[in-house]
């Protein structure tokens, strides 16, 4: 006889793992870039090396959610 | 899912954006290896149409810049401030030219994504990023072996200097692994799986907003097809916003790796 679901979740477990991947990032690229400002507000002449500094942080922070992208393709199940 | 579900199960049929997207069948010289798909068409024009710009542009300089020339010399100077003067400094001048080829051909490639009927970042295929990565990778090591010649260049970037000796045997191996290895790879990964997700999303509003307005199985879904499209449209737009970043973050990372590959303190 066949087991009885009484449960059943279907669906991309890919999306969820993108999900649980896309928490650290955000928060990250929230840290950055409210601290970003934050100095900016401070300082107002040191904006431009700010805003520089700031793309650079985000650009690696960000770099952890496309592997979270990318890695929902490569297993796919 | 059970919207995807009941969708399709109608004629026809709504599957949600795959990578297939990104590998359409060749349209000339199909089956060999010099084929051409619709991407390649795409960068083939887009690049063709850059460099009429820039030829029409300044194709008999003014001392006093009017119209197309003007426009061309203000995308220029966008470049040189915000990323040469801002990271190389004036001895970095010499990098200008790469650094804005770079830029404007990124920027030129990410913006097919936005534009219709083309609808494809040709960004969002690996081979493109990866050469450009490739090619800054060479460029940046070129630059740090000109400057400091080729065993100070290793060893600056190998040896980071104030660490007690023993911690070498830990450090050189990610330092390799981080400058030599590591660099191209992020660099072009980075460019790909943003134009890969920023493409799959739109079409994954566009597509289910065309499904929910020309095939709707319940009087409400045309409305929310609306309201789909509304998302799309501002998913566009922020799109635009990425397509520039992306192409200033590749443009200001290859400038930050070359300034300190050609300066001795890590």
């Amino acid at each position: 006889m066949d087991p009885v679901n009484l449960a059943e979740i279907t669906g991309s477990l890919a999306a969820v793992g993108y999900g649980l991947a896309a928490i650290g990032p955000g928060v990250g690229i929230g840290i950055v870039v409210g601290k970003a400002i934050e100095g900016m507000a401070r300082q107002p002449e040191m904006t431009g090396v700010l805003r520089t500094n700031m793309f650079l942080g985000i650009a690696f922070t960000e770099a952890l959610a496309l592997i979270g992208v990318g890695l929902g393709f490569v297993w796919q199940g | 899912m059970s919207g995807i579900t009941v969708l399709a199960s109608e004629g026809d049929t709504w599957s949600p954006p795959s990578l297939n997207e990104f590998f359409p069948g060749g349209i000339f010289f199909e089956g060999t290896p010099v084929e051409i798909n619709r991407i390649h068409l795409i960068a083939l024009l887009m690049t063709g149409l850059l460099s009429l710009f820039f030829v029409l542009a300044f194709r008999n300089p003014q001392l006093v810049p009017r119209g197309l020339q003007n426009l061309a010399e203000m995308a220029l100077d966008l470049v040189r401030t915000f990323i040469v003067d801002e990271i190389l400094g004036a001895e970095g001048r010499k990098y200008t030219a790469y650094l804005t080829t770079l830029f404007f051909l990124i920027l030129t490639w990410n913006v097919t994504g936005i534009i219709p009927f083309m609808n494809m970042p040709v960004t969002a295929t690996i081979g493109f990023p990866a050469f450009m990565a490739l090619t800054s990778y060479v460029v940046f090591n070129v630059a740090g072996i000109r400057a400091q010649g080729f065993g100070p260049y290793l060893s600056s970037n190998l040896f980071i200097p104030g660490v007690p000796k023993v911690m070498y045997i830990l450090l050189t191996p990610i330092e390799f692994l981080s400058t030599f290895i590591l660099r191209p790879i992020t660099l072009a990964l980075r460019l790909m799986v943003n134009m890969l997700a920023g493409h799959l999303m739109l079409v994954l509003f566009f597509s289910a907003a065309w499904y929910f307005v020309f095939y709707p199985n319940s009087p409400l879904q045309p409305l929310l097809g609306i309201g789909v499209f509304g998302a799309g449209f501002a998913f566009t737009l922020f799109e635009s916003l990425i397509i520039v970043i992306q192409a200033y973050i590749f443009t200001l990372l290859t400038a930050v790796y070359i300034a300190g590959a050609t300066s001795a303190h890590h």
